[in-house]
């Protein structure tokens, strides 16, 4: 297969045409989880889109909530877990208050999702056949045969090696790059418009990683899909992804195209995880790290969650909590580019 | 696949020659056979002519190896007291016993496994909950127990179904069934319920964790998030994972359902193979009880095997062949 002429191609995704409206809106969206210790909020009050065509990655540490958003989206979210306020629209259309059995059938057929691990997203019991046709009868009115000539055809498409021979076999038999290119196909079998792609790469090895992102890329530009890219690893977002979100303790602190993000921070926590990447040449006393860890969910800290950890912290952080506003190109959720702040300090100084 | 089952079958083949050691040596410890078989005033002379004609004289390893061949042939000797072949006895009996077992695992299973599914997917409604508390009562309540009180309820109070016995019986030659006549399967219900609750319990709790831990996985979320509808998510990719553990307990249950038939078959006075074996105790029957302990101990590796080769047939994991596989 050719991954590098694709991989090229990628390098000037920022530039390719988009459509006029957003395919995915999310406003307001807040994901509660009823406790005994009192209600948790996993998810905050975010707002953010996805235009046709593009790819936003969704960055932060574990528990930021990251997963809990594209879960929340997809309308998965386990019980007691229940959306607690906002809107999701797709494509106009909203649908965080869809009947289950309306949003069942979107699910795959206009909103794809792409899990972590491949080794454990395909049921051991079943053939990779059996998986993608079963998926593909569920959202057309194909024949079994004719349903098993497009599964024969999504493997190749997938680039695994001799379909006919592998479609009847079972998971076990593939290794784990080969299982989430399967599990991208059946992602992508009935051509949704957006795909909810959560960790794809994290339990792979980092040599079948890159494959497997530029074959995402790939199949979605080809099948004309956007695509949420959630993960922790800013390399995989920084090489993919159109425009990049940063999550903390359940909140956007940072939003703005990729380039901007990675060389030019706004909020200073998105400073601070760029400064943690290693970089080749760098030395040891290069790598940047944030002090103290991220809050739990039942000790979110007043005003701006940050604040604590925040070298650049000051009284209004702790008193107010901060909306996203312009910063540079970006937008950040960060007193010190309210334009207010901005002018109290240069009068002070 | 085939070496795995010949060496199964080896295995199977030792336990039964150690099973056949210790049906053997009743023979010799609890008490004197001769004695058994003879009156008290047989002179010492009759006795030892006796002796040597059972070749009770020879060495033991000798006595063990003719048992073994014998027993291998399905002859067991003679019951002291009912002076007929034991493997006869048995014969007859057994058709009585393996009804009523199959009966209790059909049950089992077509009771069990819904509710087990049910209480699995709606952990929370009022109905898991009765199913789970009277789930609790099949626990710990003692077979016996159960029994006696449908006996009461049904039969005495009620006096819908009969308290005793295996009804009308179609003799098939080989086979005496119960199963060809209105008062058979009358008399068989009490004794198949009472027999497979315990199992149903069973089978209903634990079909219902393997539904929460299955219901858990990357594999059905990800079945979820292709929106595949629910009954293939619950019963084409949930269930089918719970049924390995399952099939392994239900066919081990199955096992001691026949072993533990004699309880139920006391209560109810079923003419099975239990009910001879409690009455061959009290008679001090030794050959019924070491051909019973050889049965119901080649019923038990029997199924073990046939359970190991079911396990190949779910789970297509298990089929690779296991010499690439032998690392661990």
């Amino acid at each position: 297969m050719n991954e590098t002429t694709t991989f090229a191609d990628s390098a000037g995704a920022t530039a390719r045409p988009r459509g006029n409206r957003p395919v995915l809106e999310v406003e307001k969206l807040r994901v509660e989880f009823p406790t005994r210790k009192g209600t948790l909020r996993a998810v905050d009050d975010i707002s953010f889109h996805i235009d046709e065509g593009e790819v936003l990655g969704v960055v932060g540490e574990s528990g930021a909530g990251k997963s809990m958003t594209g879960t929340a989206i997809i309308g998965l979210l386990e019980p007691p877990g229940r959306i607690a306020g906002g809107e999701v629209r797709l494509e106009g259309e909203r649908i965080d208050n869809l009947p289950y059995e309306k949003m069942r059938r979107y699910r795959g057929a206009r909103i794809g999702m792409v899990f972590q691990d491949p080794l454990t997203s395909l049921n051991p019991l079943y053939t990779v056949g059996f998986h993608l046709t079963e998926t593909i009868r569920t959202h057309s009115d194909l024949s079994e045969k004719q349903a098993r000539q497009r599964a024969l055809d999504l493997l190749s498409e997938v680039g695994i090696p001799a379909p006919e021979r592998r479609i009847d076999q079972y998971p076990h038999q593939f290794s784990g790059g080969m299982r989430q290119r399967v599990v991208v196909a059946l992602a992508l079998c009935a051509n949704p418009r957006l795909i909810i792609a959560d960790e794809p790469t994290t339990a792979l090895d980092v040599s079948i990683q890159a494959q497997i992102i530029r074959l995402l890329q790939r199949l979605c530009r080809e099948h004309g899909a956007s695509v949420m890219l959630i993960t922790h690893d800013m390399g995989v977002i920084a090489e993919t992804a159109d425009r990049v979100a940063v999550m903390y303790a359940g909140r956007i602190a940072e939003v703005g195209p990729v380039q901007e993000v990675v060389k030019n921070a706004q909020h200073p926590y998105t400073e601070g995880l760029m400064g943690a990447i290693p970089t080749i040449g760098g030395t040891h006393e290069d790598l940047v790290q944030i002090k103290g860890s991220m809050p739990r969910l039942t000790q979110i800290p007043s005003g701006c969650a940050f604040h604590p950890r925040c070298p650049k912290a000051f009284d209004r952080c702790r008193r107010e909590r901060p909306e996203l506003m312009p910063a540079g190109r970006s937008e950040a959720a960060c007193w010190l580019h309210d334009p207010a702040e901005k002018g109290r300090r240069r009068g002070n100084g | 696949m085939i070496a795995f089952i010949v060496r199964r079958l080896l295995q199977s083949l030792v336990v039964m020659l150690v099973v056949a050691l210790l049906a053997f040596s009743m023979f010799r410890f609890i008490g004197d056979p001769v004695n058994q078989m003879v009156g008290v005033d047989t002179t010492e002379e009759v006795r030892e002519n006796l002796r040597e004609r059972l070749g009770l004289n020879d060495p033991v390893s000798v006595q063990f190896g003719r048992f073994v061949v014998n027993a291998a042939q399905l002859d067991f000797g003679i019951s002291y007291q009912h002076k007929k072949e034991v493997s006869n006895l048995l014969a007859e009996r057994a058709p009585a016993t393996l009804e009523l077992a199959f009966l209790s695992a059909i049950f089992a299973l077509i009771v069990g496994v819904p509710m087990g599914v049910y209480t699995g997917l709606h952990r929370d409604s009022w109905l898991s909950k009765v199913f789970l508390t009277v789930s609790l009562v099949g626990i710990s309540l003692p077979t016996f127990l159960i029994g006696i009180l449908m006996i009461f309820i049904f039969s005495v109070w009620l006096g819908w179904l009969p308290s005793f016995g295996r009804g009308e019986v179609v003799d098939l030659g080989f086979w005496s069934t119960g199963l060809l006549t209105v008062s058979g399967w009358q008399a068989a219900i009490m004794p198949s319920i009472t027999l497979g609750l315990f199992q149903m319990t069973l089978i209903m709790r634990l079909v219902r964790a393997e539904m929460l831990e299955v219901l858990r996985t990357d594999y059905v979320k990800f079945a979820r998030a292709r929106g595949l509808p629910n009954r293939a998510v619950h019963f084409g990719h949930a269930l089918k994972n719970t049924l390995v553990p399952v099939i392994t307990i239900t066919g081990l249950q199955l096992g001691s359902i026949i072993a533990f038939a004699i309880i139920t078959e006391t209560v109810f006075q079923w003419p099975g193979m239990g009910l001879m074996f409690l009455q061959a105790i009290q008679t001090v029957d030794i050959p019924i009880m070491a051909a019973y302990l050889i049965l119901i101990a080649f019923i038990f590796v029997v199924i073990n095997l046939i359970v190991d080769i079911l396990y190949y047939v779910v789970d297509p994991r298990l089929r690779i062949d296991r010499a690439t596989a032998a690392g661990h």
